[in-house]
């Protein structure tokens, strides 16, 4: 089929960006801006400074409502073959504009609603600081002075499209990072305060965290500079990378696997204790992410109940290495128990598979889910309070010894998690390409035809429970370890769907993916502690928002990203065309 | 001795009987044609089969064994491979890689071969490719070099009806059950279909079932035409005698109305 | 090669070793049932009198989860997708009704006309969760109809967590209580089952809305055309049904059920935080599977059912099998009647309708 007309043709007049577009977006705009005031977001993001005196966290996130809808209200609608493309200029800014004024007015119209009338016992984060916060402690002038503030953020916003794309890239990137560069203080001053660099620290932050304006335009310059040096160059040094052949990839691959070997090894020296903490963290939920990756991301299992497996690791290594385990006490050490929690996770794994082998997938994410739940539940019971503790948990597990050293600390736990991490994400790359992996992924694409073509379904799916149980059980032995006891809150549903989120977020069947992803989402919530509360509904957004416009997650797997997007379409217009041929109805 | 026996396959959905007391045999060696409107229950006769869904009655001899109560993996060990109607590739894996999945039940590689890269697992899974490669070689230059790399997705339609052949293929079947190879070609495609069927047979030395409305097709291929109507078997013989039939005729075109000649 | 396997293969009828399993834990399963029943029975440890009051209070839990597993009932009927969220649905129900009753509370109005009050905030309760399942399927799972399955359900779980974060942002983490209503205190006695009347309350009302729900999609247009895009959502588009419409429908009219559900769970139960519809929306998934997904009637047998299990359950079976805290496992008796159900007979108790299922 060729679709050369379109070249001979003259094209349809461009799409133009739509003003009634911006409208639309602009009131979404205000009710974000309404729920940005009302959920008390605004009232504790405006404790953290970005950039000292001047600007806090609050107001920034109170402007990126405009900002983001003045930058979609700006855009000019995906040029379609046989059109041209349009040209940008005046109207992008001017539909920003708009969008922002509109949510500027909605804002405004609130603010002053609720400076005067009093809904602090409906809605309770409406209080006295809030409302000063929203006029700027100047009433109703103040409110106006935000309301215009929204509407120029919504015109730059729309502005930004009429930037050629490097530039757009280096402005939205050096923005952003100003801001993470605020959030992320803890970061550096940790690093500062143990390798005593603290000039740097204080050149950049003022003393109440935030940046001070130099910090903010020092960081602000050098990201901009940086991408916009490198836009193009790091891709094409990659696909260099990637071309390499024979002898020379594999001295490449050996360098940059020392490279990070040795990177590994230094990182927490450097971090130090604190950061040290929260990389261990991440990493016992990198372990369960890779787990549900290969359930999941590889065989297309929707597996809901997921922490349960988790919860079974640190349970069998309670009993079999604590002292005081209630029943039966062993004390084993960590390395002698690991084939015994192997051994239990597999089990737990064709316990739980089993019963749903032959169920719909959507049927297995509920039963999973309860699956889930039972577990916690029975952890938590008088019933079996004599083999799990119940509610008071399980206390005194050992440090682990390797050789001569005691891994009792954040520094030295970061070892053995991330030496589990690098087998884990190894087997994943192992298993994904070979034929159990080629299994599952036929599996994943379709049932009964991968059946019909001699793969045995059942087999397949019970692998791919038990290997993502094991993973999921070593994190959670060395969870246990690492707290030094284990209690059944530990293992709420929460658990199973952070996890998910981290996957998703990464991309589903990517390793590096995943990698990325539970260190993301997993560590910058907990540098961010203060603001905990709004935790999961950022995880909530995030998993509609990378449903509705990024399926396929952030760093996709090859195939996996299209599975998701352009090629359903493809093969639909496929399947079309195929019928239109043949007029024969199915059988 | 037949290579497939069926005796009184009975199957029905509700109340619909999509396939009624049939008796058939295919030999070893043999093209045959299974034709009939739509509706006749030739699909359905292929799913049951091939294990995808369970008959009512029944007996399904293959190869010597009793087919019932196998699940579809298996019976494709025992030798018998089909395509699906509506082609049903794995989209996302690449066209190698539908192939090597079809080679599954010959490959014995697991879990731990894979995780400990073993020497067998290593010389199992470059055989499966080199296997793989060689199957897909069969159909000229279509499907080879980059193709190889590319997911079954970007194929032209011929070229994914071609991949469904070969993955069939790669399991070594004795028995190919082809559900309308040449449905949504053209013309020459067509053409080129047929002679390879006849391939299929006279170098692969695989037995071949096709379904096919297209009956320059099966008149050019077909050793024996069976013909399915409601379920049940109406004629079987060669092409030139089933044409002739008049019960044939009639299920094709309706009763003649009565009184014109 | 094509003759490479040709050896003649015994004719053998495989036991598969997962059917087996399967067999196992039915028959395990049984047994334990039989024996803990039959110890709770004799042990007569409780009275007559309080086995019927489990027995009424089980159903008029049920009620509320049938009402509840209408929504995904109808959802799963017509899109083949599990709305994760909608027991957030039923929570916002709850919670905005819990501020109309409060408000009516403190005006007085609530004892002294508790019909009109009532009536108000049970049309304040359906119009929100209609509302958030509507903006919901527009917002959230509309742009998704055609996507692999797991992206819309992946959607629908983020849904979910993003509207109880949601609640807790704007209303607090903490739990409100829903005014008492006079006239419903105290109990009636009917065929010496002593039913508490908030109780009564629950029952006959799910009862009522059961009947008008079975009656819409029965007799109705728009009911024949639910029907018909569950059938067929092409071919409904070629005969002239509005599907996008119709669609909207589906999640209104199970919003509206939800609705009437979180009224109920306020009069019957009274606490709300932003959690509480975590639980009884996953219970009322089971229900909907345990009486057959897809099927309205279903939805009542399940939910009944499954209140019955969840209260009647741990005293009659697990009290008598000698468990100890056996209350606490009330969830545990819920969730392993759904994973029992879907061994022993996946399409339920009245078996899917709507539509066929679809592998």
């Amino acid at each position: 089929m060729s679709l050369t007309a379109a070249e001979t043709t003259e094209l349809l007049p461009a799409r133009e960006v739509q003003l009634d577009r911006a409208v639309r977006v602009g009131l979404i705009g205000g009710l974000t801006a309404m729920f940005i005031v009302t959920s008390g977001m605004l009232e504790t993001f405006d404790l953290r400074m970005i950039v000292d005196p001047i600007l806090s966290l609050g107001y920034v996130t109170l402007m990126a409502a405009p900002f983001a809808v003045g930058y979609v209200a700006g855009k000019a609608p995906p040029v379609l073959e046989g059109y041209a493309a349009p040209s940008v200029g005046a109207r992008n800014v001017q539909a920003g504009a708009i969008a922002g004024a509109l949510t500027g007015a909605i804002y405004a119209l609130y603010a002053l609603i609720i400076h005067v009338l009093d809904f602090s016992s409906v809605f309770i984060k409406l209080t006295e600081q809030t409302k000063k916060i929203v006029t700027l402690d100047m009433g109703a002038g103040g409110v106006l002075i935000l309301a215009l503030v929204m509407a120029v953020s919504g015109a730059v916003g729309g502005a930004v499209h009429l930037l050629e794309r490097r530039w757009k890239r280096a402005v939205l990137y050096s923005a952003f990072w100003v801001v993470m560069f605020g959030l992320l203080e803890v970061l550096v001053s940790q690093i500062a305060f143990v390798r005593r660099i603290s000039a740097v620290k204080e050149l950049l932050y003022g003393t109440d965290a935030g940046l001070t304006l130099i910090g903010a335009v020092i960081i602000g310059g050098l990201v901009f500079a940086a991408y916009y040096y490198l836009d193009g160059r790091v891709r094409a040094a990659t696909r260099r990378a990637m071309a390499l052949e024979g002898q020379q990839r594999r001295r490449f691959i050996l360098i940059s696997l020392g490279v990070a070997i040795v990177f590994l090894a230094v990182l927490p020296q450097i971090l130090g204790p604190f950061l040290s903490e929260v990389l261990d963290l991440a990493g016992v939920f990198l372990l369960m992410a890779l787990g549900l990756n290969i359930v999941v991301g590889f065989a297309g299992l929707l597996d809901l109940g997921y922490v349960a497996f988790f919860a079974v690791g640190a349970y069998t290594t309670a009993i079999l290495t604590s002292p005081v385990s209630p029943k039966w006490s062993p004390e084993l050490s960590f390395w002698t128990a690991i084939p015994f929690i192997i051994l239990a996770a597999a089990a737990a794994g064709v316990m739980v598979g089993t019963p749903v082998l032959r169920l719909r997938g959507d049927y297995l994410a509920i039963v999973t889910l309860g699956f889930g739940e039972i577990a916690r539940i029975l952890f938590l019971s008088d019933a079996l309070k004599p083999y799990f503790g119940g509610a008071q948990g399980m206390l005194l597990i050992p440090d682990i010894d390797i050789g001569p050293f005691t891994i009792d600390d954040s520094i030295s736990f970061f070892y053995p998690i991330y030496a589990f991490v690098i087998l884990f994400a190894y087997l994943s790359y192992a298993l994904q390409d070979s034929r159990v992996g080629r299994a599952w992924m036929a599996m994943r694409e379709d049932e009964s035809v991968a059946e019909a073509m001699g793969v045995n379904i059942v087999a397949a799916k019970l692998w791919a429970f038990v290997i993502g149980a094991i993973f999921a059980a070593i994190g959670g032995a060395l969870f246990a370890h690492k707290i030094g006891s284990v209690f059944p809150e530990s293992f709420a549903i929460l658990v199973s769907i952070t996890v998910l989120v981290l996957i998703i977020v990464g991309g589903m069947g990517s390793v590096p993916g995943v990698t990325v992803g539970a260190l993301a989402l997993v560590a910058l919530p907990e540098l961010l502690r203060e603001f905990a509360e709004f935790k999961f509904l950022f995880y909530g957004t995030l998993l509609i928002f990378m449903m509705l416009n990024r399926p396929e997650g952030f760093i996709p797997s090859r195939r996996r990203a299209r599975e998701l997007h352009l090629d359903e379409v493809e093969q639909d217009a496929w399947l079309a065309q195929a019928a239109e041929q043949d007029p024969a109805p199915a059988e | 001795m037949a290579l497939l026996e069926i005796s009184s396959l009975s199957k029905a959905f509700g109340g619909l009987h999509a396939i009624d007391k049939l008796d058939l045999h295919v030999d070893r060696g043999e093209i045959v044609s299974v034709i009939g409107p739509n509706g006749a229950g030739k699909t359905t006769f292929f799913n049951v089969i091939t294990g995808m869904i369970t008959p009512d009655e029944g007996e399904i001899i293959f190869d010597g064994a009793d087919l019932a109560g196998l699940r579809p993996n298996q019976i494709l060990a025992l030798g018998m491979a089909r395509t699906f109607q509506n082609v049903r590739l794995f989209p996302n894996m690449t066209v190698r890689e539908n192939v090597m999945v079809g080679r599954h039940t010959r490959t014995k590689a697991g879990v731990f071969g894979a995780i400990l890269r073993t020497p067998a697992f290593r010389a199992e899974e470059e055989e499966t490719k080199r296997k793989a490669e060689e199957t897909l070689s069969f159909f000229g230059t279509r499907l080879v070099g980059y193709r190889f790399d590319q997911p079954a997705l970007n194929l032209s339609y011929a070229n994914r009806r071609r991949l469904e052949i070969a993955r069939a293929m790669g399991s070594d079947p004795q028995l190919l059950l082809l559900d309308e190879p040449t449905a949504g070609m053209n013309p020459r495609e067509t053409l080129e279909i047929t002679g390879l069927i006849g391939k299929l047979r006279d170098e692969k030395g695989f037995t071949v079932v096709l379904i096919e409305h297209d009956m320059r097709v099966v008149k050019g291929v077909s050793d024996r035409v069976i013909v399915l109507d409601h379920g049940s078997k109406i004629a079987e013989g060669p092409y030139d005698e089933v044409a002739q039939n008049p019960d044939v005729i009639e299920a094709y075109l309706g009763r003649p109305a009565t009184g014109t000649a | 090669m094509a003759q490479a396997t040709t050896t003649a293969r015994r004719r053998t009828r495989r036991l598969n070793p997962i059917d087996a399993f399967l067999w196992l834990i039915r028959i395990v399963a049984v047994v334990v049932i039989l024996v803990g029943l039959t110890n709770s029975l004799t042990s007569g440890r409780l009275s007559a009198q309080q086995w019927r009051d489990l027995m009424v209070f089980g159903v008029s839990q049920g009620s509320v989860y049938a009402l509840i597993a209408l929504g995904y009932t109808l959802v799963y009927g017509v899109l083949k997708f599990i709305n994760f969220a909608h027991g957030e649905v039923f929570m916002s129900s709850t919670m905005i009704g819990f501020f109309a009753a409060d408000a009516l509370a403190r005006s007085g109005m609530w004892n002294d006309q508790p019909i009109v009050s009532l009536f108000i905030v049970l049309i304040v309760c359906m119009l929100t969760s209609t509302l958030v399942a509507i903006t919901l399927e527009r917002v959230a799972y509309r742009p998704l109809r055609g996507s692999p399955r797991l992206v819309p359900l992946i959607t629908s779980i983020g849904a979910s967590f993003f509207l109880q974060y949601t609640f807790a942002g704007l209303f607090g983490v903490g739990t409100r209580s829903w005014p008492q209503v006079e006239i419903l205190q105290g109990s009636w006695q009917f065929l010496g089952f002593r039913i508490v009347r908030t109780q009564a309350v629950v029952i006959l009302a799910a009862l009522a809305m059961m009947a008008l729900l079975y009656v819409f999609v029965e007799r109705t247009r728009t009911g024949r055309a639910m029907r018909a895009v569950a059938e067929d959502q092409e071919t409904a588009a070629l005969m002239g049904i509005d599907v996008n419409r119709t669609i909207v429908v589906v999640f209104g009219v199970g919003g509206a059920m939800a609705g009437v559900a979180g009224f109920l769970w306020g009069l019957a139960f009274q606490t709300v935080f932003f959690f509480t519809g975590f639980l009884p929306g996953i219970k009322a998934f089971t229900a909907a599977v345990l009486g057959g997904i897809g099927n309205i009637a279903g939805a009542m047998v399940g939910g009944i059912s499954l209140g019955i299990f969840e209260q009647v359950g741990p005293s009659a079976v697990l009290a008598g099998l000698g468990v100890e805290g056996f209350n606490q496992l009330k969830d545990v008796v819920a969730f392993t009647a759904l994973v029992l159900v879907l061994i022993f007979r996946p399409s339920g108790i009245l078996g899917e309708r709507l539509s066929e299922e679809r592998a």
